[in-house]
This record gives C-alpha cells, structure tokens and sequence, in this order.
C-alpha cells in the first residue's frame, strides 16, 4: 500500500502541532519517523488513521484521495495504529482482548471459542512468542501486553501497521523476536510506519527516514545516506555536540553503602557502594531485578536481609518517608503511574514532595511556593505556559523535568534514577544528562539504573551489572565496553 | 520569563465550567424567585440556610473523603448513632457540654473505624463504608430499642448547658439596625467551617496531601505521603461532621430517633458531585459543594414553596442533578 500524505495542518486551539507536514510510504518498506517529542509524529499518524481529522492538507491510499473518520475506517483500509499507550483491557484474558469487538461467532451471537482459540495460536506462532492465551492481561509483563498489541494488529490483515515506540518496554529478546516478525511481515508487503528515539534500532531495522521538526516535515532520507549525527541534526535543527556531556569532578568519600540487600526469589546478598560526586551505572536485562533493589533501598517494597549504611552509619528504612528523611530520592521508571500526578499542575507536582519547605506549621507560604516553583521551571527550562500548567498536557521530555524539578528540591544525598531518559526525545536527554552531572558536581551520589547500554557507558563513573537478582560485577567506567556488560548481564564471565 | 505567564488563558466554556454550579444556583434562584413571592423572603432564605445546614456540614467532610478518591456511606448512620449517644447520655443526666463533646468525639472515632477498614483492611472505600454504615444503624437501634427519646432539653439541669444545647439547632444570631438580621446559628456554623475547610485544602500541607493522595496515592506515597494516615484523617473528619450535624438536628427537633439521616449519604454525594468534585478523587474544591448544598435545598425549599407534589420533586431533582453533572464534564 502506497501512502502520501502532504501539506497537513493541524491545530489544537491556539497550538498548531502540524505546519506543512508530509509523508510517504512505499509498498513494503520500513519506514522511520523521527523527531524530537512534541515533533507532531503521532498527531501526523492519528491523522492518517482518523483519530484526529485534519485542518488542510491531503491523504493519497494507493493515489485515491482517503478521509478516515475513525480508527475504525482505517482500519477496514489495512491501516492500522499501535498506541505507544497500551491500549488493552487489563481485566480479560489475551484471547478476549484479541478478538474484542471482531469475534468470531457461530449463530446468535454465540462465539466460537475453538475458532478464536486455533486462530490466536495460528497468530501467536506466527509471531514466535510464547503468551498463554488464557492469561488474564494484568498478570503478564509490560512486554508480552505489548506483544499481544502487535498480535491484535495482525489479526485484521493489515497492510499497514503503525508502531509507536513498540521497544521501549521489550526485553532484548522480546524485542529481537518483534524485528523478526517485522521483518517477515515486510517480505509479504506489508508496510510498517515505525515511531522510536532509539537511533541503533533504527539503523538496522529501517529502510528510509522521515523527520519532523515543530509539526513541519524537515526531509525523507534513505538510511545508507545518513548517519546518526545527521539524523540529529535534522531533528533539532542544529550540531548537539557531544552525546554525553564529560564531567570533572572530584569523587569524595562513600555516601551510601548496601550489604548483603536480599529479597527472596527477587535478588539477594546484593552489596554495592556509592561514593560522593560519583555516578554509578546500573546494567542489566529486563527483569534482572534493577528496580526491585533500588525499591527496596527506598522502602517501597520490603527486603528479607541487608543492611543499609549512610554515611558510614546504618539507617533503617521501612517505607519512603524514612529514605526521604535519610536523604534519598529516587525517579521511578513509569514517570505517568508513579512519578506525577498527573491531572495535577507543575506546581503542585513540584511542591508535594518539598511540603515541608514551603510551609511553616503546616501552612503553605504563597511566596515560597512560588520560589520553588519558579526555580525548578526555570533552571530545567521546563517548556509551559506557567506554574498552573497540567502535567497531562506536557510532553514526555518535560514530565521527566517535572520529575527531576520536584526531587533536586528536596537536596538529596543519594539520587536513585531508574530509567530517566525513557521515551525522552535527544535533546531532553542531554539536559536529563547535564542535571546529572550537576547534582555529581554537587557531590551527590547518583546511582542511574538504564536499559541502553550507550547512555550507561557514556554516563557512569562505574558499572553495577545485575543478573537473576544477583550483582555479577562492578566495572570500571573506563575499561567498560558494551561487550562486557552483555556478556555479564547473560551470564558469562569475563 | 516571557513565556511563563501566571495563569492559562481561560476560554469563557472553562469559566462556565468551573463556576457551572454556581451558575446554575443563580438561574435556579432567579426562576423560582419570579414565580413565587413567597420564596423571595428574607425569612425563607434564612430558613433555606437552616435547612441547608445539615447537608452542607456532612457534604463538606464528604468532600475530603471523595477528593482523597473514597466515599463515606456511613455518614447517615453516624449522624444518627451520634445523635442518640448525645441523646442518651443527655437522659442519663451526662452535663450539656461534655455529652457534645464525646458525642462528637464518638462520630470521629466511627469515623476512624470506616478509615482503618479501608486503609489497614484493604476494603474498597464503597463496601468498607457499606458496613460500617449498616452496623452503626444497627447500633443505634439497639441502643434505643427502636424508641426515639424524646424532651431532651428537659433532662439538662444547669442553665449554661441548656443554652448550650438549645443553641446549637434553635439558636439565631441577631445582629444590624433593629435587630434586622436573625442568621440562624446552623447557618454561621456551616459558614465558619466553610472557611475552615478552604483554609485547610488550599492552604495547608495536610490539604495538598489529601489532594495528591486522591489523584495518584503511588505516587503520592513515594513522595513521602502517608496515604494511610492521610486516608484514616478524612473518614474522622467525615464522622466529626456527620456527628455535628446531628447534634445540631436533635438541638433543633429536640428529640433522637435511631433512624434520624436516613438517605443522607445520597443527599451529600450529590452535592460534592454538584459542586465538580470528580468521584475518582484528586479534583474539586470546597465552594463547588456548597453551591451544590444549595442548588439541593433551593430545589427542596422552593419546590416545596411551590406545592409541587414530593414524587415529582424527586424527578425533578434528578434531572437538574444530571444536566448539571452533565454541563460540567464538557470542560
């Protein structure tokens, strides 16, 4: 299927997402879109896809003139949209969710469970992964929910799938078996609109690149004649200059030390330390067990044995309060569930983990608030229309800000950062980045749990790798290499 | 700086939005007032206040529990066991004074109980609140064998605690040129909390805690919010002012029956989603409620006036709920 998208404008009230953007797709192609968040890639595709309707412009399907008016219609084309949200019912089993609104059924309604069981196996195997299709979707993992996303969208025979950001919670596995699918998808002519900031997936993965820029198209490339600096420069618009940002500080004395952190069949004896100014790198697979160490360091889930020491002295650490209260702050992984409140203003984002600073016997003072505040949005160049502005309508670059805003005031000793530059567009990263460096400028001890091996080497001072629960060494920054730490995080030795 | 402006733009649908139920209260006063001369008295607005009070009392601590994303059922059984435990302790010859204070220290700890089910319990707020509030009915039926006790103020011997509790649900405030003004005490209780409630949501950490722990309690927690004690904070606070309003019920009818604030959980519900609050917490504001305290005892008040029979009142009732809570998600 041929697509053509051109001259699309699209404004939300005063806020045009969409000047003059374009797209092509060719039959069978892989095709990436690219740009920084808030670029317009999704608004383009929700066009294409009826979600949104568009203000001008025009959409070609095989040179015929197309106006979707719902998902749905799109859908009957061939087209067909994977949120980067899930879009699944956490209640019902796989084999409901796959067939949810298209069942296939016998007389009167009734539905035919063994036609719908052999065809989601069929779909399922296609795919060559292995989800029980009567499992109750809440109870799998955030990467098989995903998977089953993918199984949907080819249960209606489309021609055209959309994926946005499908990678960014697969495990490496997982991930390698959605390329394969991709690819063999790709050989029966189906073509595939592929939405993601991982620059090494897109370079082994794609055919041709279009990029975005301010909702306007900047140009379509083949991947043989860009390389990665390029893309980026076509992204932002100009050079961003070094990927990772040095830093020059001096490590001072050990901030926080961990020995013998064990949770029963989660990981154990885990022993590690931090020191001042330092940042240490924490690798490993999906499900290693990373976040559920640095959970249990925070008191927000409990551990069987270990000990904590800050400053040389142990501290008792039951529930958050206390790690706040010993001086840690810790940016969880899913920033929408865990890190924001999320219908609720910056300010009010900012201000609730810093209450006590901003109030004098429980009373808020209108003035320190609007320090903190102001502070916080100007030294992360937060982009809003002011301190009121809903986290809701930020973008995901700018969440994160919120974020890192809302801990930085709370002067931690020991910031935890678990995944901190997921679905954040290259330029947010490197202030992600700089922040970083600062707090270890200040002598902060940052501990940086990553699934991007680039980010964990350009980062870390030194390099925890986890496997199974188990830290399976600590390396040196500068004598660690990508080959190292894969070979660690799956079970080698060095 | 440039870009950061104080406040959004507001389009003329959000103000509407925001300030919906209020709007509403207006057209709703204005219509009735044309029809009937009678509603439009100064006497019948001081009532209408009254009236008005002991909705707006249990509504505002409903409000608490709704935004801190629970409901409290209970609150028409705690009013009710509240009231008869004053009552009780009243006939046992317990001073004026002290059997309020234990009374109202009593809804608080019904209060309490509602909060630790569903805290320490993991009950949802909806069944937690669905048993307390049909044991506590149960408990005041018991108490009083199914009997109202009636005459209370007679059993009070000192003066002062007479006073004290005829005050509560008779008593008026007279004040301006020729003792023009005569607000009754009910009506200055509900405003001074009014003002109490506003201080504390908007104005404290306790408040922006209850906000954030309805809006995304993970979140909320890992920040360093005990959620748990913020959660158990609301439902005391709910049963406090359930058992206010009671008191000042039985103050004013001078008698306590076991079935007194039956149906009153509904009547408080529908003013805090009046007033915007969202039922899935973290949203809403304390003057919303009043508004909808308002708009349910103009309609109450003024449908009443009206001679409007009670079956078509209920209706009628319904259908300005639904176009209010309708007007409101268009924002």
């Amino acid at each position: 299927m041929n697509i053509e998208m051109t001259g699309i404008n699209k404004s939300f009230g005063a806020n045009q997402v969409l000047k003059d953007a374009a797209f092509t797709l060719k039959d069978g192609e892989v095709h990436a879109l690219m740009g920084e968040n808030g670029a317009g890639k999704s608004t383009l595709m929700k066009i294409l896809t009826g979600v949104y309707t568009k203000d001008s412009g025009t959409v070609k399907v095989d040179g015929k003139e197309v106006n979707f008016k719902s998902p749905q219609e799109a859908e009957k084309a061939g087209i067909v949209f994977i949120y980067q949200e899930l879009n699944v019912l956490f209640d019902l089993t796989v084999e409901e969710n796959l067939f949810m609104g298209k069942e296939i059924t016998k007389k009167f309604g009734i539905c035919d469970k063994k036609a719908m069981h052999a065809k989601a196996q069929e779909v399922m195997d296609k795919m060559g992964v292995q989800i029980p299709i009567e499992a109750v979707m809440s109870d799998l993992s955030v990467g098989q929910q995903q998977m089953v996303e993918i199984c949907k969208a080819l249960m209606v025979d489309a021609k055209v799938i959309i994926m946005d950001e499908p990678t960014a919670a697969l495990t490496e596995r997982e991930t390698e078996s959605l390329f394969r699918v991709m690819r063999a998808l790709q050989k029966k002519g189906v073509s595939i609109v592929y939405i993601s900031h991982r620059m090494e997936e897109i370079f082994v993965l794609c055919d041709r690149i279009t990029i975005l820029r301010d909702g306007s198209y900047i140009g379509t490339e083949h991947v043989n004649d860009i390389d990665m600096d390029g893309i980026v420069k076509m992204m932002i618009g100009r050079e961003i200059g070094e990927r990772y940002p040095k830093r020059d500080v001096k490590i001072g004395d050990e901030v926080l030390r961990v020995e013998g952190l064990t949770k029963e069949k989660v990981f154990h004896d885990v022993s590690f330390d931090v020191r001042a100014g330092e940042v240490l790198g924490v690798a490993g697979l999906m499900g290693a067990g990373r976040t559920e160490i640095m959970e249990a360091i925070f008191g927000s889930i409990s551990k069987n044995h270990g000990q904590i020491y800050i400053d040389g002295k142990q501290v008792t650490i039951k529930n958050p309060r206390q790690a706040i209260a010993a001086g840690i702050g810790f940016i969880t992984e899913d920033r929408k569930t865990e890190g924001l409140l999320l219908e609720k203003s910056i300010a009010e984002n900012i201000e609730i983990a810093n209450l006590k600073s901003v109030s004098k016997h429980g009373v808020l003072s209108r003035k320190k608030q609007e320090e903190l505040v102001q502070q916080g949005i100007e030294e992360f160049k937060i982009k809003c229309f002011g301190p009121w502005h809903e986290c809701n309508n930020l973008s995901g670059g700018n969440q994160q800000k919120v974020v890192l805003a809302k801990w930085i005031a709370t002067n931690p000793k020991i910031l935890i950062l678990d995944e901190p530059t997921r679905g954040v567009d290259i330029g947010a990263k490197k202030e992600i980045y700089n922040v970083i460096n600062k707090m270890a400028a200040q002598g902060v001890a940052v501990i940086m749990v990553s699934s991007e091996l680039p980010e964990v080497l350009g980062m870390s001072d030194r390099i925890m790798v986890v496997r199974e629960g188990e830290v399976r060494g600590i390396l040196d920054g500068k004598d660690a290499d990508q080959e190292k730490i894969m070979t660690l995080a799956t079970g080698g030795t060095l | 700086m440039d870009k950061v402006v104080e406040k959004n733009k507001k389009s003329i649908g959000t103000i509407i939005g925001e300030y919906g139920a209020f709007i509403a209260l207006v057209l709703l006063v204005i219509v009735i007032s044309c029809v009937s001369p009678e509603f439009r008295t100064t006497s019948n607005f001081l009532n209408l206040l009254r009236q008005a009070s002991f909705n707006g009392l249990i509504a505002f601590g409903m409000t608490c529990v709704i935004l801190s994303d629970g409901i409290d059922l209970s609150v028409g059984s705690t009013f009710a066991l509240s009231a008869i435990l004053c009552a009780e302790m009243l006939v046992h010859g317990v001073p004026a004074g002290l059997a309020i204070i234990l009374a109202l220290a009593a809804g608080t700890a019904l209060g309490v109980i509602s909060g630790v089910l569903v805290t320490k319990g993991r009950l949802q707020p909806f069944i937690a609140t669905l048993i307390t509030m049909t044991a506590y009915r149960g408990l005041a039926l018991i108490i009083t064998d199914g009997k109202p006790i009636s005459r209370l103020a007679s059993n009070i011997e000192s003066e002062s605690g007479s006073f004290l509790f005829k005050v509560l649900g008779k008593g008026n405030l007279v004040f301006g040129p020729n003792d023009m003004f005569s607000v009754p005490i009910p009506a200055i209780i509900l405003i001074v909390l009014l003002l109490v409630f506003y201080f504390v949501l908007h104005h404290t950490t306790f408040g922006r805690r209850i906000y954030a722990t309805g809006s995304n309690a993970k979140c909320a927690k890992l920040v360093g919010v005990n959620t748990v004690r913020i959660k158990i904070a609301v439902y005391a606070i709910s049963g406090f002012m359930a058992a206010l309003a009671g008191l000042i019920m039985i103050s004013r009818v001078d008698s306590a029956q076991p079935t007194l604030g039956d149906g009153y959980e509904l009547d408080a519900i529908a003013a805090v989603a009046l007033g915007g609050t969202s039922m899935s917490g973290g949203r809403g504001k304390i003057v919303g409620t009043l508004a909808g305290v308002l708009i349910i005892a103009v309609l109450n008040n003024g449908l009443n006036i009206l001679g409007v029979s009670t079956y078509y009142q209920e209706v009628i009732k319904a259908i300005v709920i639904l176009v209010a809570v309708l007007s409101d998600r268009k924002r």
